[in-house]
């Protein structure tokens, strides 16, 4: 059935004609698509393009890192508001994995009890939406806290009420941060670079990083906030959609994670605890040389995951009004510029590459753990 | 006993661990249990009839049936009860009958879906018509979590094997399909799809909102069952096919016959994290207009008369979601140990 079969009735005749025709099926579907687009288009007067992002935005962002002022342009507010989704990502990120590492190291505690409270809570947020949790601690939480005047005092320059979070502002030498940049330049070649001595990198990064922190902290002068009136002035407000948000996720994404490090941990065999003692190291060393290095390599596969989870969940700020690229841009931009197609473009264009580039990172991260010749 | 106790005071650090727990403990659960349900009220007209420092359950008893209804007409609500009902039944029997499972799983996904849409619709047989503005509160993230399963599952496994196929074309728009949706946040699609499919199709034709949100989530959904199945059916050993070859079947026939009932055993546990992710993620359509139980509450928070009542209102919410998606887990978990019966050395 080799050289007598017709030419188009082989297997591979036939696998290009069908792709073929699934490709000009596709195509005739996007043609279509497109053909309506721009006849819905040019019925509505509206042109295709993005010269509409250096129009004036005229708008306010309620909540913004950047500098901003509504005389900005519509393509400033994208970065604007970017930022802002950025910050509330890698808050969370930060407060998750705390969380997640607190729930789990819980639950292997051998305590009954911490181990039943944390399997509870985890449950719990589980198996609840997101959505809900986030509702409930801005509606039924944050919202019902008292006025500014009678905030709930910390004790150090630290206020909570219904505007927000307060906390004393630092204003950093320009030295200091250029020290901090460096500290978390050197964290991150320590994290993803080529060392020989990864592990340590691993480790000591964040200890830099955070010498740093307590170092800049020291060195700063800290503005507190201060109650004029009716309100605060001074200091760092964070509003309480921001707060909402971060907590939200950040809980929510804790539960997955515990359970993730958790199974990591548990998935190393005892046997290389007891193998790498019985070859004479201590117990900090065996954790520290031979079980982390091996948890971690089953960790990072679906914590990166999470970590793009986080990314993703930050659009649910549009459901509380938080600024992040959902709301200021797919909502606030696309209903005055009226620019659907465009708008959506950048949105999604936006999220698909700080996917890929967030994978591409733990990706190669991973390839640097994983065992080598395996 | 004396095991526990060892386990809860044998070190220092437990000790103190112990402690701190019984504190939290303390804090949490007495002052809950007080406004939850010792100073509770149960009847009432408004808020004004509530004790101040107690639950006021009165207010989710006089809005339980638009939580599970929403605006649904209330002589027409037997047709809901009797279509969840007819679901529930024959969901149970495709998983857990004796025999007859294929039965019950062919009525589930084509009379229920048909049968169902023409009950809950209305306008034939002489049942009045009801409107999808109208579906609301946890039927509408029943049905569509339902529709979207039974939709999701079939283009999910498609989207594995595609993926796995040896045709670039295929492989590649799989993969571009997939990367896509799991790349993109479900809200934003859900916006896109609310903004912008009028856009895409021809002046003129509308789509209803209910029927846009449920093929987003479907096509959204579908990119994760993708890679669930894609990791069964990596999950099942290359020998089964390269048997099924040898004993003269056709590859795609092995493939469907032979791997994929393999491979589907092997996903069970990732398909049911996707049903209960999906059936929480319902409650986004909440945020692109429609009255789900989220929207329904967060709407009845607005009511004058029961002003300020989010705490009761969301406690509502998490304690549906938590029993429902806790009863899908666990049956979850049964059916895995029915099916995994054979993997068991």
């Amino acid at each position: 059935m080799t050289s007598a079969t017709p030419f188009l009735r082989t297997r591979k005749a036939r696998a290009w004609i069908w792709q073929g025709v699934a490709c000009l099926v596709f195509l005739a579907i996007v043609l279509w698509l497109a053909g309506n687009a721009r006849e819905n288009m040019a019925a509505r007067n509206i042109t295709f393009g993005f010269d509409f992002l250096q129009r004036v935005a005229g708008f306010d962002i309620p909540f913004h890192l950047l500098p901003w002022a509504n005389t900005d342009t519509y393509g400033y507010a994208l970065l604007v508001c970017l930022v802002n989704t950025l910050l509330c990502a890698a808050m969370s990120i930060v407060l998750a994995s705390a969380l997640g590492l607190l729930i789990a190291l819980m639950r292997l505690s051998g305590n009954p009890l911490a181990a039943a409270i944390s399997r509870a809570v985890m449950e719990i947020v589980r198996n609840t939406p997101q959505l809900v949790q986030i509702f409930f601690i801005y509606v039924a939480v944050l919202q019902s806290l008292p006025p500014p005047r009678a905030s709930i005092v910390f004790g150090g320059g630290f206020f909570l009420n219904v505007r927000g979070l307060l906390l004393p502002a630092p204003s950093l030498d320009a030295r200091v941060v250029l020290l901090g940049v460096l500290a978390l330049g050197l964290a991150v070649v320590g994290w993803f670079g080529r060392s020989p001595g990864r592990i340590a990198g691993v480790i000591l990064g964040p200890l830099l990083v955070l010498a740093w922190l307590v170092g800049a902290g020291l060195s700063a002068d800290w503005e507190l906030p201060a109650l004029h009136g009716f309100n605060f002035t001074g200091g760092l407000r964070i509003p309480p959609e921001l707060l909402a948000l971060w907590l939200g996720i950040s809980i929510y994404t804790a539960a997955f994670i515990s359970e993730i490090i958790r199974a990591a941990i548990l998935a190393i065999s005892h046997g290389q605890t007891e193998a790498s003692l019985s070859l004479g190291l201590t117990r900090g060393q065996a954790m520290y040389l031979v079980i982390l290095p091996q948890a971690l390599r089953i960790l990072i596969p679906p914590l990166t995951s999470q970590y793009l989870n986080i990314i993703k969940s930050t659009t649910l700020g549009a459901a509380i009004a938080y600024p992040d690229i959902l709301q200021i841009f797919g909502r606030t931009v696309l209903n005055q510029s009226g620019r659907a197609v465009e708008v959506m473009t950048l949105l999604l264009g936006v999220f698909l590459s700080i996917n890929l580039v967030t994978s591409a990172l733990m990706n190669r991260w991973n390839r640097k753990l994983m065992l080598q010749g395996r | 006993m004396t095991a526990t106790l060892r386990a809860l005071f044998g070190t220092k650090t437990n000790a103190a661990l112990t402690l701190v727990m019984l504190g939290l403990l303390y804090l949490l659960v007495p002052p809950f249990v007080e406004w939850a349900l010792v100073h509770a009220t149960w009847d009432g007209l408004s808020r004004k009839t509530c004790a101040p420092d107690g639950a006021c359950w009165a207010f989710v008893r006089a809005r339980f049936a638009l939580f599970i209804y929403g605006r649904y007409p209330v002589e027409e609500r037997w047709r809901v009860d009797l279509v969840l009902a007819v679901m529930v039944l024959l969901s149970v029997g495709a998983l857990f009958a004796p025999r007859g499972r294929g039965w019950c799983l062919g009525l589930l996904l084509s009379v229920v879906p048909v049968g169902g849409g023409l009950m809950l619709f209305g306008g034939v047989f002489g049942l009045p018509h009801v409107d999808s503005s109208d579906w609301g509160g946890l039927m509408l993230n029943i049905v569509i979590t339902f529709i979207s399963v039974a939709l999701s599952l079939p283009l999910g496994v498609a989207l594995a094997f595609g993926r796995q196929s040896e045709l670039p074309v295929v492989r590649w728009g799989s993969i571009g399909f997939i990367e896509g949706w799991r790349g993109s946040p479900l809200l934003a699609v859900l916006f896109m799809g609310l903004i912008m499919l009028p856009m895409f199709l021809p002046n003129g034709v509308t789509v209803d909102n209910l029927v846009r949100a449920i093929v987003v989530l479907t096509l959204f959904e579908s990119a994760y069952m993708a890679e669930t199945v894609r990791g069964g059916l990596q999950g099942v050993p290359k020998g089964q096919t390269e048997a099924a070859l040898a004993l003269g079947m056709h590859a795609n026939i092995a493939k469907v016959l032979v791997v994929l009932p393999q491979a589907m055993r092997l996903a069970i546990p990732g398909i049911i994290n996707i049903v209960v992710d999906l059936f929480k993620d319902t409650t986004l359509v909440s945020i692109v207009g429609l009255f789900d139980l989220m929207g329904v509450i967060n709407q009845s928070l607005k009511d004058p008369n029961w002003l300020g009542l989010a705490d009761e209102g969301y406690t509502f919410a998490v304690l549906v979601f938590f029993v429902m998606c806790l009863v899908i887990s666990l049956a979850g978990q049964l059916l895995e140990r029915r099916y995994g019966k054979g993997n068991r050395r």
